[in-house]
């Protein structure tokens, strides 16, 4: 019976063997594809049972956490959710991360290993490190100016610092409170079905997702080009263009809406806003000289990150000379985002010297240590510092005493230009109005912020429509908020 | 050189009690679980849990009764196996208190610590009152009798989950199989013990196998089906496979006829298929063992199978920590069937590997009590009652792991499951007589 015995126990050692083996297979060679299993919900899970780390605007978090004690245990709040949500986005435990949400998951929900101690231990233990902190360059004042400056009406703000590229505010209106879609169940697919299919469409960021045709406000990349390219060299000696202006290879005109246009200056014609200068100054200088300049400003470039991904505004490259010039003044397939308008006027106040825009002003760990602070850079010399001088002052003229004058600002020296840009079908759409702008407090060596505003007012009267009208007041209080803070 | 040593054998050396080592052993065992205890809450809640000093009381207080009366009755005993039950079930009571946690409306931990404790209870009255297991043999009919009405009685009540498994009344469910699988055992060892001469030597040749006479083999295979067929209609496989497997085996350390084997392993293959592609419960588990995550690609989430196999990849090589794994996902029977899901998950493969090792030395234990004692039925039922908790682990254990298809069992002393963790305990009182007669000097050499 001895043989037996030893037998059957050599069987039981092939059944440890064949338990151990395949243990090991499962947890040691297969562990990773079961890991990342699409089936396999530890993940969510993990990342939801602990508190997001805070997003930061003035150093005050714009973000909460709720504990649901459900299986995805802390959900998302946003104070101030519709002011912010440009800024935030949403971190949805059902429709996932956008935005700052989204680029900076890795610190808000502490995997990020800058978040580790000692990175490899946490490797070990397979740990999570308590969520960190986003701190935006946003000042609060502003994208409350900002957005009560729209009231609802559909549109978007952007403002920048011009001599270090934060920004400011950045608001895209309607909005909505990303913290509806926050949790799970049908209260949120519900509310997520509602939103979009709003045909005001909440959810789209127009500060930076949306390009528009930048109409009039385009004059300013025009202009630097003409200075730049030497097409213009005398900004008050008159032009040769005159009026009416017809577009090169048609038999059709140009209108102006402004008055005294003909074989007007550089400077009336960005004052007062002339098409036919400025259409005749684009073809004039040439497309390839055209497409460099407003390639400098960020045209044409899809890479822009703040960390979100920017909309790439569109230059053509290739046009024929009538399609040129109305690209020169913003037509055609001229498009651009609010926050691209935003940086022709950064570019222009910072004696073109066009700074990299960026939202993140620092990550910190959740005990408030500094992890990364996003550095200042040059995205490029937009022109040279000679047209931003000049550029600057038909600017400020165009404020004085021009078609921006509901911008002016006591105390302070502002700049700007207005844009009424038709679109649609024979240019059927209610037009937008814009406003760019800048302004230097009175006692400052430098202006404080650079500013875009865009306003596709559907419900109010055409005629009424003009940036002037409509964005440069928007532009004026976001600007006051920034020459006060 | 002296001419002393001639033909003589040397004297055998004193035998050695080792009651020392047990208790030194089952001092750490005590303190693993306890550790384990603490771990889980400073783990789950990062506090100590408040019943960790009453926790290790109760265990401690379990393991010195069992041990005093191992040492006052049985004190030649095997010193690793009443060590090995009692980490193996502190650890289980670990887990489920740790699976607790998560579950809050429906705690299990403590109806486990008082099974627990009958267990040991019972683990006392047999080490204490059977003095000598040939009592045993007596009464192998009886045992067959018992075996036979635990397992037909559950047909008269409802199902749970799949399975006739279960007899309610009051609070309590018990699992009558598991009972009678030690019964059955016994059964088994007294008749081949009875009757192995018999089987392995008279009866007609047929080519390479020898017949038996219909009169020997009879009732045994008619028991062997008899319960089979029950626990197939019951739809209990796990247990009908172990029925099976013990079956086979200890007819082949009978007769030592291999023939047996090819015949059993046959008939398995034949039943198996028989049973996993007729039977709809079976035939589901059977597909879900060939692709774990169809129900993932189809839309409709992860399985249990699927769900246990990514708890088991997320502990990988060390372990996510007690408390600090998500086995929970797996679902309704995360504390029992999928139980070491949790181990594998929170211990990691480290101590999945332990832990199958615990097993595998109380296994060979209790092979090694069989190869020393010198009854045939002591022998075999030592063989038999290890081979059960070989089998059993075996089983389970490749169940969960997909390695074979999923039938549900109980991982002895560590899942949820008062039945099943009484029997366990006999089982161990039975081991710990056997090794007892095994390791203790016989008359004759007491004599020289």
């Amino acid at each position: 019976m001895t043989r037996y015995i030893r037998r059957t126990a050599a069987f039981f050692l092939l059944l440890l063997a064949a338990l151990l083996v395949n243990s090991a297979r499962i947890q040691v060679l297969d562990a990773d594809s079961l890991d990342h299993n699409q089936g396999n919900r530890r993940d969510t899970v993990s990342r939801y049972s602990q508190q997001r780390g805070p997003i930061l605007v003035g150093g005050k978090p714009v973000t909460g956490s709720r504990d649901t004690g459900q299986q995805l245990r802390y959900e998302r709040t946003y104070r101030q959710g519709p002011l912010y949500a440009p800024v935030t986005g949403y971190a949805s435990q059902t429709y996932g991360t956008t935005l700052l949400e989204n680029a900076e998951d890795s610190v808000l929900s502490g995997t990020d290993p800058m978040l580790a101690p000692f990175p490899f231990w946490n490797d070990i233990t397979r740990g999570r490190s308590p969520g960190g902190k986003v701190a935006t360059t946003i000042k609060a004042p502003m994208q409350r100016a900002g957005y009560e400056g729209l009231a609802g009406r559909r549109g978007a703000v952007v403002a920048i610092e011009p001599f270090s590229g934060r920004i400011l505010a950045l608001v895209s209106s309607p909005s909505y409170d990303p913290g509806l879609i926050s949790g799970t169940g049908t209260e949120v697919t519900d509310a997520w079905t509602r939103l979009n299919g709003e045909a005001a469409q909440p959810m789209l960021n127009r500060a930076i997702r949306q390009t528009y045709p930048p109409g009039s406000a385009f004059k300013i990349v025009t202009a630097a080009a003409a200075l730049d390219a030497g097409t213009v060299t005398d900004v008050e000696a008159p032009t040769d263009i005159a009026e009416p202006y017809v577009l090169p290879g048609t038999r059709t005109t140009l209108p102006n809406e402004a008055e005294g246009c003909d074989r007007a200056s550089l400077e009336y014609a960005i004052r007062w806003s002339c098409n036919t200068v400025m259409a005749g100054l684009g073809v004039e200088t040439g497309l390839s000289a055209m497409v460099k300049s407003a390639e400098k400003f960020g045209f044409n470039d899809s890479g822009i990150r703040i960390p979100s991904g920017v909309a790439a505004s569109n230059f053509d490259t290739r046009m024929s000379d009538d399609q040129l010039a109305l690209s020169s003044i913003g037509q055609f397939d001229t498009r651009a985002t609010p926050l691209q308008m935003a940086m022709v006027a950064s570019a222009v106040a910072n004696g073109g010297e066009l700074k990299y825009p960026f939202l993140v002003d620092r990550t910190l760990a959740s005990d408030g240590d500094t992890l990364a602070r996003t550095g200042e850079r040059t995205y490029r010399r937009a022109m040279n510092p000679l047209t931003a001088n000049r550029l600057r002052q038909m600017m400020i003229g165009v404020v004085e005493d021009g078609t921006g004058a509901n911008a002016a600002i006591d105390g302070a020296t502002v700049g700007g230009k207005t844009g009424t840009a038709q679109h649609g079908v024979s240019n059927s759409g209610t037009p937008y109005a814009w406003f760019i702008a800048w302004a230097q407090a009175g006692d400052s060596g430098r202006p404080a912020v650079a500013v875009a505003v865009v306003v596709e007012d559907a419900e109010a009267d055409r005629a009424d429509i003009s940036g002037g009208g409509d964005a440069a007041p928007i532009a004026r209080a976001v600007m006051e908020a920034a020459l006060d803070g | 050189m002296t001419a002393t040593t001639a033909d003589a054998p040397p004297p055998a050396p004193p035998p050695r009690k080792r009651r020392g080592v047990e208790l030194s052993l089952l001092v750490c065992a005590v303190l693993i679980s306890v550790f384990g205890y603490i771990s889980v809450g400073l783990g789950k809640n990062h506090t100590l849990p408040p019943d960790a000093a009453g926790y290790g009381a109760g265990l401690g207080a379990l393991a010195l009764l069992a041990h005093i009366v191992v040492r006052l009755r049985a004190p030649y005993a095997d010193p690793l196996l009443l060590p090995i039950a009692i980490l193996l079930n502190g650890l289980g009571l670990v887990l489920i208190y740790r699976l607790d946690l998560e579950t809050p409306n429906d705690r299990a931990a403590p109806t486990q610590l008082i099974w627990s404790t009958l267990g040991a209870a019972l683990f006392i009255a047999v080490v204490a009152f059977l003095r000598d297991h040939r009592v045993l043999q007596r009464y192998a009919y009886l045992s067959v009798a018992t075996a036979l009405g635990l397992l037909i009685v559950p047909i008269f009540f409802p199902a749970v989950n799949g399975a006739k498994i279960w007899i309610r009344f009051g609070g309590f469910s018990i699992q009558p199989g598991e009972f009678a699988k030690v019964l059955l055992a016994v059964f088994f060892a007294a008749y081949l013990a009875a009757n192995r001469n018999a089987l392995a030597h008279t009866g007609r040749r047929l080519w390479r196998l020898q017949l038996p006479t219909g009169r020997v083999l009879g009732p045994l295979v008619a028991i062997w089906a008899l319960s089979v067929l029950v626990l197939v209609l019951e739809r209990d496989l796990g247990t009908s496979l172990l029925f099976f497997g013990l079956f086979v085996i200890m007819l082949y350390v009978a007769t030592g006829r291999t023939g047996w084997i090819a015949v059993g392993l046959l008939l398995a293959a034949v039943g198996a298929f028989a049973v996993g592609s007729l039977e709809p419960h079976v035939h589901s588990r059977v597909e879900d063992w060939l692709d774990p995550f169809a129900s993932i690609d189809a839309g409709r989430g992860p399985g249990q199978l699927a769900q246990s196999l990514f708890a088991f990849a997320a502990g990988g090589m060390l372990g996510t920590g007690l408390g600090l794994g998500r086995s929970i996902l797996i679902g309704f029977a995360a504390k029992s069937d999928f139980i070491l899901a949790t181990a594998g998950e929170e211990l990691g493969l480290v101590g999945l590997t332990a832990i199958f090792l615990l097993y595998a030395l109380l296994v060979a234990r209790g092979f090694r009590t069989g190869l020393s004692l010198r009854d045939p039925f002591g022998r075999l039922l030592a063989i038999g009652l290890s081979s059960i908790l070989g089998l059993q682990v075996f089983v389970i254990a490749g169940g969960v792991m997909g390695l074979i298809p999923l039938t549900g069992m109980a991982m002895p002393f560590l899942a949820q499951g008062g039945s099943s963790v009484v029997t366990n305990w006999v089982m161990v009182a039975l081991l710990i007589r056997l090794s007892d007669s095994a390791r203790r000097p016989r008359p004759e050499e007491d004599a020289r």
